[in-house]
């Protein structure tokens, strides 16, 4: 008797196991299953569907890398995919009404949000919701996205649900597949903090000799014959506002040492890119969209920092004092 | 009543008709002339193989010259001169050419608008296909930027660092590659083509130059609709 009641037992355990497992089969994100691997496209066997053990041994983003352009699949998930990349890539043609300067994700985000040492799109997708001492509380990602716009893109954020957003949540999410989640932050190297202050006028020769050529003797970048600003504004009207990352010194120093000039990233010296980024963060841009009224306030509040010039008197103008309005 | 022409006046016109002829060479010759007609006995007519609008010879690999940048042709035609961008048959012809010449010339040739040159070739789908890629993505995994990160997404180039490649020879863009690549052209700003032309094998060289010679001279809807799809 005891031995058909274990057995019966056991069956029960069965029946209850198999449904829980249908149930969160039933319930995964449809994006997993609608969205064909490449390989099964090419007609290879099911298991090839199946996560590979690289996929589940994987702890850290040091060798990840995101699934090509090509396996974007040709279905209403694949569409909203392309969106956001063309988003990521235009957003004056399409989020014209989220934007309000000449830059464009990929200027910073490389290689359209792929590229590793320039803060990849699907690093910050498994790294969210975190927690911001920018805004004190845990951040979704479609909020980290928001920010994007409000800052850096000197905008509008885009609502919550709003096209625009999903498609870059949605190209996001395709480009992090298989990447771990909470692995940690993975943008450009930090550089070591430099031991002797910011020299404005080395970073102008540095400027000068490195980034005018592309960026325009007065910073303001460069356009094609049709208009397209192919080369960004590092500051004044059009480009990103104070309260964007790029605003902060370091993360313009770290950014520049592993990036630029454009395919030639690494050639600058610490120091060079300590200074350039001091130099181009030393001149007026858009104001902060949380300035309050009071630039003395503002700095305290957001900018209290030795890698922030806001408020600071450079070649006697006060930056903040005679920004242009931000977009927002 | 005869109205008397100051001696003074006349002393500074003649001093100035004299200046403009003998020693202002820019006046000597004008582009067009140079363009159409050579100078003296050591420059040929550019037309002669560039095409009579300079439109280019594009199987010949002779460049389209029209509308290019006026200070990027006036830069070409320096480096040959000195070498820093090697052709031997561009050499002599650049070095018979003084700066006010050069400068005359790149005003005129800029200032050309005609079609594109036909070519005999017939367009390889599959290959402007890749070169799209390459040159609307690059190979970032090799840290290769896309070409239209500088160039521009239609390729129409920016100021005179940055050349127009839309609608250039395939032949002449791939040979202008293959020269930053061997040395033989060492004349580009920071010497950023040298190093991405390095890291191009010769069919991504093809792919991205048949892409190029492929897209339209001009700006219009067609190339945006283009990239868009991109």
């Amino acid at each position: 008797m005891s031995g058909n009641a274990s057995t019966w037992q056991s069956w029960a355990a069965g029946v209850v196991i198999l449904g829980a497992a249908m149930l969160i089969g039933y319930a995964l994100p449809h994006g997993e299953i609608v969205e064909p691997a490449a390989p099964l496209r090419a007609g290879a066997p099911p298991e090839a569907a199946k996560p590979s053990p690289e996929h589940s041994t994987r702890k850290t983003l040091a060798d990840f890398a995101p699934p090509p352009e090509s396996a974007i699949p040709n279905n209403e998930f694949g569409d909203v995919v392309r969106l956001g990349e063309n988003i990521f890539r235009h957003p004056q043609q399409y989020a014209p009404q989220f934007v309000s300067n000449d830059l464009t994700c990929q200027n910073c985000h490389l290689d359209s949000g792929r590229l590793a040492s320039a803060a990849p799109l699907w690093a910050a997708y498994v790294n969210y919701p975190a927690y911001r001492s920018k805004n004190g509380h845990v951040n979704s990602f479609a909020e980290r996205l928001q920010g994007c716009f409000r800052f850096s893109m000197n905008g509008k954020a885009p609502p919550y649900g709003d096209k625009v957003l999903v498609a870059l949540e949605t190209y996001a999410f395709f480009l992090a597949k298989g990447a771990p989640t909470g692995a940690g932050p993975h943008g450009y190297e930090k550089l070591k903090k430099p031991n002797k202050p910011f020299d404005l006028a080395h970073g102008k020769q540095v400027f000068a000799e490195h980034c005018a050529l592309c960026h325009a003797a007065d910073g303001q970048g460069q356009a094609s014959a049709d208009g397209e600003k192919v080369f960004p504004p590092l500051w004044g009207p059009r480009s990103f506002n104070w309260g964007a990352g790029m605003g902060q010194i370091n993360n313009a120093a770290a950014f520049i040492k592993a990036n630029m000039p454009l395919s030639q990233g690494g050639v600058l010296s610490d120091d060079e890119a300590w200074d350039v980024a001091a130099f181009m963060d030393s001149h007026e841009r858009p104001q902060d969209p949380r300035f309050s009224g009071s630039i003395d306030e503002t700095r305290k509040k957001y900018h209290d920092t030795p890698m922030s010039f806001y408020g600071s008197i450079v070649n006697g103008v006060r930056l903040g004092e005679k920004s242009p309005p931000s977009g927002s | 009543m005869r109205r008397r022409i100051p001696q003074r006046l006349v002393r500074a016109i003649m001093v100035a008709a004299l200046m403009t002829a003998g020693f202002n060479p820019a006046l000597a010759a004008s582009g067009e002339d140079i363009a159409h007609s050579g100078k003296g006995n050591d420059v040929p007519a550019c037309v002669a193989c560039h095409g009579e609008q300079g439109e280019g010879q594009p199987d010949a690999g002779y460049p389209r010259l029209a509308g290019l940048n006026a200070g990027y042709i006036e830069h070409q035609l320096a480096s040959f001169a000195d070498e820093s961008r090697r052709n031997d048959i561009m050499a002599p012809i650049a070095r018979n050419l003084g700066a006010a010449d050069r400068e005359a010339l790149g005003s005129y040739l800029a200032s050309l608008s005609p079609p594109k040159a036909a070519s005999q070739e017939a367009p390889d789908q599959a290959l402007i296909g890749a070169g799209q890629v390459l040159a609307q993505r690059g190979i970032w995994s090799k840290g290769v930027p896309a070409c239209a990160q500088c160039h521009g997404t239609s390729g129409l180039g920016v100021g005179g660092a940055f050349p127009q490649l839309a609608g250039q020879s395939a032949v002449y863009i791939a040979n202008q590659l293959t020269a930053w690549k061997s040395g033989g052209r060492g004349n580009d700003p920071m010497h950023l083509m040298k190093g991405i032309a390095s890291k191009l094998d010769d069919k991504q060289i093809n792919a991205v130059a048949a892409y190029y010679a492929s897209l339209p001279i001009g700006v219009t809807a067609a190339s945006k609709a283009s990239e868009a799809k991109q």
